[in-house]
């Protein structure tokens, strides 16, 4: 009972840590389901047929396919401008700071659903009501992803001292040779940690995407569109797929930080 | 949703603190892209949706909208909508508070109890919300089915009757919001609570204090910039989304996201649409204003 009572705090945690993987099991299990009827959604047997053939629906794989284009191209747009900006904010000093800080947060304080809807109004407003697609979807992501990418190089920025730099340059280093060598290699973590986030934040969008994407689909509009006609169980797969690659990003970057955090001492 | 781990945006540290700035124009040049592109996709948009929000209703996607001013846009999709509209806010704070209740249980064993464990404890929250979000949620329509076993189990200890339902009622509804929300509520929670020094509780441990009061007089407050950063970052995405309302319920459960959706899409009704973009925007600023004054953390915006 005394046990009980000492770890009852980090039990009901565990608790509700199980509870968040509930959908995961669920996610897997069924990406190995072989369904009696695409309309009735539950677990008939096993099979590898979906691991098999994951562009058993082309649809699918092309959506997947543009998911992951418009990710890796809004990643390394937020990502350049917003590390720019987060070097402006932490390292230089100019007027207007608060307003460049205001203008950060506010879109990561807008919801959604208001985002996706001024932007569509622009671009109805500017006559590009029928060219809505791929690039509008591209300008999308990487404008509600630079404000994450901005706050998490900052971050890493602000904490860093600039010890390391200017003992670089007491050894006469140029001003170049210590950003390459010295700051940029110190910030790398954060701006790998900001394109991480950018991407995830692009790949899974669906409320911004569906309101500017015209006739284009992504995957998790393809997703949408497919709940309500019948889930072909390679979704599943998908999802499956993208925890697995996610917990190897995880995993392999914080061994590597161990390495590293070792190999210092 | 993956989005979490830019952890407590709202809570950032204030940097104008740190001396040795550089002067000069390289900062604007810096700058200069990323404002841009900001100006141009985001402020301007929120102009042309204040705009689109007050055309002339009678105009339409082919003829175009003359500007008219018309306010009355407002009062009528206030009229039209306040269903969903007061349903969303009411789901949103909902979910909030199962996810602050989930969510603070969380982050304090993983602040306080998990000991080595903290790093794994702190990926394993956030590693669920990896995969898709729709594919997460459709996993929950699954796990919610009418002859599902959580359905069942709960209708054999008599909760629910025996054509009780989860699926298509609000407590699906509130629960997928709830699930995929928990990590905003999570991780502001945790920077807050991992930074309450641990003498103070035993402080109050010493001078006689129960754990009980002892939570409520010192852990409770001193989490307080936690509690204030996470509510907002839940609530409101959640009171914004439509995803769980179409996914988890019933048309009787229509949130306001799918209405301004629905009215921009298919109905091509953009100054109703842009009205009630600007109703949602301006309820949400006005109680994040409310309740950022209420708490006391000013600082915090």
């Amino acid at each position: 009972m005394a046990w009980l009572r000492k770890h009852l705090v980090l039990i009901l945690g565990l608790l509700v840590l199980v509870y968040t993987f509930i959908p995961i099991f669920v996610v897997v299990l069924m990406s190995f389901n072989d369904p009696a009827s695409r309309l009735i959604y539950r677990f008939d047997g096993f099979t590898l047929h979906n691991w098999a053939n994951i562009c058993e629906d082309p649809d699918m794989c092309s959506a997947l396919g543009r998911s992951v284009e418009i990710g890796l191209l809004s990643t390394a747009g937020a990502t350049v401008l917003g590390t720019l900006a987060a070097f402006a904010l932490v390292r230089h000093e100019f007027k207007g700071r608060s307003t460049a800080n205001l203008l950060i947060f506010l879109p990561m304080a807008a919801p959604e659903i208001v985002l996706g809807s001024s932007l569509l109004a622009l671009f109805v407003g500017a006559g590009f009501a029928g060219q809505l697609g791929f690039w509008t979807i591209l300008i999308a992501h990487i404008m509600f992803c630079l404000s994450f990418v901005v706050v998490t190089v900052r971050s890493r920025l602000a904490g860093m001292s600039d010890t390391l730099e200017q003992a670089a340059m007491d050894l006469y280093a140029t001003p170049r040779q210590t950003f390459w060598r010295v700051t940029f290699p110190l910030v790398f973590p954060g701006i790998l940690g900001a394109a991480l986030l950018s991407f995830s934040l692009s790949f899974d969008d669906f409320i911004v995407t569906n309101l500017n994407a015209g006739q284009t689909t992504t995957f998790p509009m393809y997703v949408w569109g497919v709940a309500q006609r019948g889930v072909p169980m390679q979704v599943n797969v998908v999802g499956t797929l993208m925890f697995l690659v996610s917990i190897v990003i995880v995993v392999g970057s914080e061994l590597n930080s161990r390495r590293r955090a070792r190999a210092l001492v | 949703m993956a989005s979490a781990a830019g952890a407590a945006p709202l809570a950032d540290v204030d940097t104008s603190t740190v001396s040795g700035r550089k002067r000069g124009r390289t900062g604007y040049l810096l700058l200069l892209p990323a404002a841009v592109w900001l100006g141009i996709f985001f402020v301007v948009p929120f102009y042309s949706l204040v705009a689109t929000s007050l055309f002339d209703p009678s105009g339409s996607d082919s003829r175009g909208y003359d500007m008219t001013y018309h306010v009355a846009n407002y009062w009528h999709v206030f009229q039209d909508y306040r269903g969903p509209l007061l349903r969303s806010l009411w789901y949103g704070a909902l979910a909030t508070a199962f996810c602050l209740l989930l969510g603070y249980v969380l982050a304090y064993a993983i602040a306080f109890k998990a000991g080595r464990w903290k790093n794994l404890m702190l990926v394993l929250v956030i590693a669920p919300f990896f995969t898709s979000f729709l594919v997460r949620t459709l996993s929950w329509k699954l796990i919610l089915a009418d002859d599902g076993f959580v359905v069942n189990t709960l209708q054999a200890v008599h909760v629910l009757g025996s054509d009780g339902r989860l699926l298509a009622t609000p407590v699906a509804v509130v629960a997928g919001l709830t699930y995929n929300f928990l990590p905003f509520m999570v991780l502001p929670l945790f920077a807050s609570i991992d930074k309450i020094d641990h003498r103070l509780i035993e402080a109050a441990g010493d001078l006689y204090a129960n754990p009980i009061t002892g939570f409520f007089k010192v852990t409770w407050p001193l989490s307080l910039p936690g509690v204030v950063s996470g509510t907002l970052l839940t609530f409101i995405p959640a009171a914004g989304d439509y995803i769980n309302a179409q996914l988890l319920g019933s048309p009787n459960q229509r949130m306001v996201g799918s209405v301004i959706q629905s009215l921009f899409t298919d109905a091509n009704n953009y100054p109703a649409a842009g009205a009630l973009s600007m109703i949602l925007m301006i309820i949400i600023v006005a109680m994040v204003l409310f309740y950022v004054r209420r708490a006391g953390t000013e600082e915090l915006l």
